[in-house]
C-alpha cells in the first residue's frame, strides 16, 4: 500500500469535510488563476491594439472615450472631425504617419470602418483569401467576422446605421466583399474594413435631401478620428499641446489613457485577487482546523501506525500527504474552473463584439496557481504534522 | 528471548519522582510471559519499555536478542517494526480502511512491500478470508480481535506483547483468544508477553512465567515467579 493511497482513504473518510475543504480550496485557486488569465489576455490586447500608435486625435470629449473607440473599438465616439483639418494635420512636420478612421455604420454588431490600406498594413494583417477593397463599397472582413456572418470574398451585405447594430439599413448602398482577412490576434479580427469614401457616400445618399445639400455635405465631409504616428519621439511634447490648443479637435494619447484604464480595471482586478486570497485564508483555515482535528480523532491510530514501526517522520508524512493530494486535487479543480469562467466571460464578450478572451490557452504565470495551492495545504499541515511526528506513542497502549 | 536486568523506568512531567523497578526477568524464545497487576501498576511501561517506545533509566534490558539500551533511537522503529507484533486492548482498527487494508497499512508502516497474498494467508489462516473487504464497523468484537491479531502477526515478528487480550470477553470466547493468540506465536516462534489482570489468564496458560506488579504507590513490584526456570 502507497502512502498516497492511505492518505486518500483518510482524506475521503470525513467526505463532508474534505469535500468542503476542496471546494474552498478550489474556488481560491480558481480566482487566482481567473485573474492571471484575464489580466494578462487584456493587456496582451491592449500592447497589441496600441502598437505604433501614439497619439489618437478625435472630437472634444473623453480622451479615454476617443482611444476605446478609435484603437479597441469598444465604445462609441464622442464625434466627428474635418477632414479639412486632418489633412492639415497630416502635413504636419512632426506626423509621420496619419491613419483616417471612419466610423457611423455595422453589420451584424461587427463596426464597418471606413480607412485607408494603412490601416491594415499598420497591424501587419494579411489576407486569407480574396484581396482589400480598391474602390469604395468594398470592404475587406476581419477573420472573426467572416467566421461569425459567413461573409466571404464575393458576398455582399448591407450595413445597418449607428453602432448600436439596431438602426435602419442602407438598403440601396450594398457592400462588396473583396477579401477576408486572415487572423491577427488584434482588434481587425472583428472589423469590417473599407475606404473612407464608402462611409461618406452611404451616408451623403441616405442623408442628402437633393444634389445641392449633397455637395454640401461633400464640401464639409468629416472623419471619426486619426491615428497618428510621431515623426520623432519629440512630437509627443509639443504636438498634442498644439492640437489642443490651436484647434478644435482633442488629442489623447493611448499611453496615457491605457495607463489609466488598467489602473481602474487593476483596482477590479486587485479586488478579485483579495478576494481570491482572502478564499484561499479561509481553506488554508479550514483545512488546518480539518486536519488538527483529524489528528486528534486518529491519535490511537497514528500511535498504532508507530507501534508497527513507522517513524514519527512517516507519520508526518502521511498527514502532509493527505494536505498535498487535497491541494492538488483543488488545483486541478481550480484550474479548470478559472479556465472555465474565463472561457464563458470570453464567449460572451465575443457575442458583444468586444475584446476576445479564452479558457484555451496555458499561461506560463500559472505555474503560481499548484504553487500556491500546495503552500497553503503545506503551511496548513506544518502542525498538525509535528503534532503527528510529536505523537506520545505510550498513549496507546494507556488507552482502553 | 527476554531478559531484564534491574530495569527501571523514572516518569518525569506529572510523575515527576515515580520510579517503577522492574524485576529480573528471563523468558527464552517461544515462551510466555504473564505481566500481572492491578490498572496503574507498571504493566503498560514495561511493555513500551520491552517494544522500545521508551528508554530504560537504568538497568538493562535486551528483547529478541537485541540490546535495547544499545539501539539508536533511529533504529529503534525499524527494529520494532521486525521483532514486535503488538496487540492492543483497544483493537485501533482504521475506520477509514477495509481489513485487507488494515494488514496492508502493516505492511507499509513496517516498510516491507506491498504483499497481498500474505495477507490473503494471514487472513485465512485466522479464518478471516471472507471479511478482507469489509470496514472494521462491520465486524463483530471477536472478529476484529482476530484482524487485529492478524496485523499484529503478519511480519512474524519474534515476541508479540498483548494488552488485556481477555478484557471484557466470556470466558469461551477469552479461552478461544488465548488458544488463538498462542497458536499464532507458536507459528512464528515467538515469544508471547501478556499484560493482563485477568485470572483467567494465568490458568489457562500455567506453563508462562508470571511477574506480578503492584501499585506506583509501592515502586517496586513483588514478586516474579519464573516457572520456566
Amino acid at each position: 500500500m502507497k502512502i498516497v493511497s492511505i492518505a486518500f482513504r483518510y482524506l475521503w473518510s470525513r467526505p463532508l469535510a474534505a469535500a468542503l475543504n476542496l471546494l474552498l480550496l478550489s474556488l481560491g485557486l480558481a480566482s487566482i488563476t481567473f485573474v492571471l488569465l484575464t489580466a494578462e489576455q487584456m493587456d496582451r490586447a491592449f500592447e497589441r491594439d496600441l502598437a505604433g500608435i501614439d497619439l489618437v486625435v478625435g472630437a472634444k470629449g473623453s480622451p479615454m472615450q476617443l482611444i476605446l473607440a478609435g484603437v479597441f473599438h469598444i465604445d462609441v465616439p464622442p464625434g466627428n472631425i474635418p477632414l479639412e483639418a486632418v489633412q492639415e494635420l497630416a502635413n504636419n512636420p512632426q506626423v509621420a504617419r496619419l491613419i483616417p478612421v471612419s466610423l457611423g455604420d455595422t453589420f451584424k454588431g461587427f463596426r464597418i470602418v471606413g480607412t485607408t490600406h494603412a490601416y491594415p498594413a499598420h497591424y501587419g494583417a494579411a489576407v486569407a483569401g480574396g484581396a482589400l477593397w480598391t474602390q469604395p463599397m468594398q470592404a475587406a472582413v476581419g477573420a472573426q467576422v467572416a467566421r461569425s456572418t459567413g461573409l466571404v470574398a464575393g458576398s455582399s451585405f448591407i450595413g445597418s446605421h449607428g453602432l448600436g447594430g439596431t438602426g435602419d439599413a442602407h438598403g440601396d448602398t450594398p457592400y462588396q466583399v473583396t477579401g477576408v482577412l486572415a487572423p491577427c490576434g488584434c482588434v481587425l479580427d472583428r472589423l469590417i474594413l473599407t475606404a473612407t469614401e464608402s462611409v461618406w457616400q452611404v451616408h451623403e445618399k441616405a442623408t442628402a435631401l437633393d444634389e445641392e445639400d449633397r455637395k454640401i455635405m461633400e464640401a464639409e465631409r468629416e472623419v471619426t478620428l486619426a491615428l497618428i504616428t510621431y515623426k520623432s519621439p519629440l512630437a509627443a511634447v509639443s504636438l498634442p499641446r498644439f492640437i489642443n490648443t490651436t484647434t478644435e479637435m482633442q488629442s489623447a494619447a493611448p499611453a496615457i489613457e491605457i495607463t489609466r484604464l488598467l489602473r481602474m480595471v487593476g483596482v477590479g482586478t486587485d479586488v478579485l485577487r483579495g478576494f481570491g486570497a482572502v478564499l484561499l485564508l479561509t481553506a488554508g483555515l479550514s483545512v488546518f482546523i480539518a486536519l488538527w482535528n483529524a489528528v486528534r480523532e486518529r491519535r490511537a491510530d497514528l500511535a498504532m501506525l508507530r507501534m508497527l514501526g513507522a517513524s514519527p517522520q512517516k507519520v508526518a508524512g502521511l498527514v502532509l500527504c493527505e494536505a498535498l493530494l487535497l491541494a492538488l486535487l483543488a488545483t486541478g479543480l481550480g484550474l479548470l474552473l478559472g479556465h472555465a469562467l474565463t472561457g464563458l466571460i470570453g464567449y460572451w464578450l465575443q457575442s458583444e463584439r468586444s475584446l476576445a478572451l479564452t479558457g484555451w490557452i496555458w499561461l506560463p504565470s500559472e505555474w503560481w496557481v499548484p504553487a500556491i495551492g500546495v503552500g497553503v495545504a503545506t503551511l496548513a499541515a506544518l502542525l498538525p504534522a509535528l503534532g503527528a511526528y510529536r505523537l506520545d506513542v505510550t498513549t496507546l497502549l494507556n488507552s482502553r | 528471548m527476554i531478559q531484564t536486568l534491574q530495569l527501571a523506568y523514572c516518569y518525569a512531567g506529572s510523575h515527576n519522582g515515580t520510579k517503577l523497578a522492574f524485576p529480573d526477568i528471563h523468558v527464552p524464545q517461544g515462551g510466555v510471559l504473564l505481566l500481572r497487576g492491578p490498572s496503574g501498576s507498571g504493566k503498560s511501561t514495561w511493555l513500551a519499555l520491552a517494544a522500545g517506545l521508551l528508554r530504560a533509566t537504568s538497568g538493562q534490558i535486551s528483547v529478541a536478542g537485541q540490546d535495547l539500551n544499545a539501539l539508536k533511537k533511529v533504529a529503534t522503529d525499524a527494529w520494532r517494526a521486525r521483532a514486535i507484533g503488538f496487540l492492543p486492548q483497544k483493537l485501533h482498527l482504521s475506520e477509514a480502511l477495509t481489513v485487507a487494508g488494515n494488514l496492508a497499512m502493516a505492511q507499509w508502516a513496517a516498510g516491507v512491500p506491498d504483499d497481498p497474498r500474505l495477507v490473503g494467508s494471514v487472513l485465512a489462516e485466522l479464518g478471516l478470508e471472507g471479511l478482507a473487504q469489509r470496514k472494521p464497523s462491520q465486524l463483530s468484537g471477536g472478529q476484529a480481535q482476530r484482524v487485529a491479531l492478524a496485523r499484529a502477526v503478519l511480519l512474524s515478528p519474534q515476541v508479540i506483547l498483548a494488552d488485556e487480550p481477555t478484557a471484557s470477553l466470556d470466558d469461551a470466547a477469552a479461552q478461544a483468544a488465548l488458544q488463538l493468540l498462542q497458536a499464532c506465536a507458536r507459528r512464528c516462534g515467538a515469544t508471547l508477553v501478556i499484560a493482563t489482570h485477568d485470572a483467567r489468564v494465568a490458568r489457562a496458560l500455567p506453563q508462562a512465567v508470571e511477574c506480578h506488579f503492584e501499585s506506583k504507590k509501592s515502586i517496586l513490584p513483588t514478586s516474579c515467579i519464573d516457572s520456566l526456570l
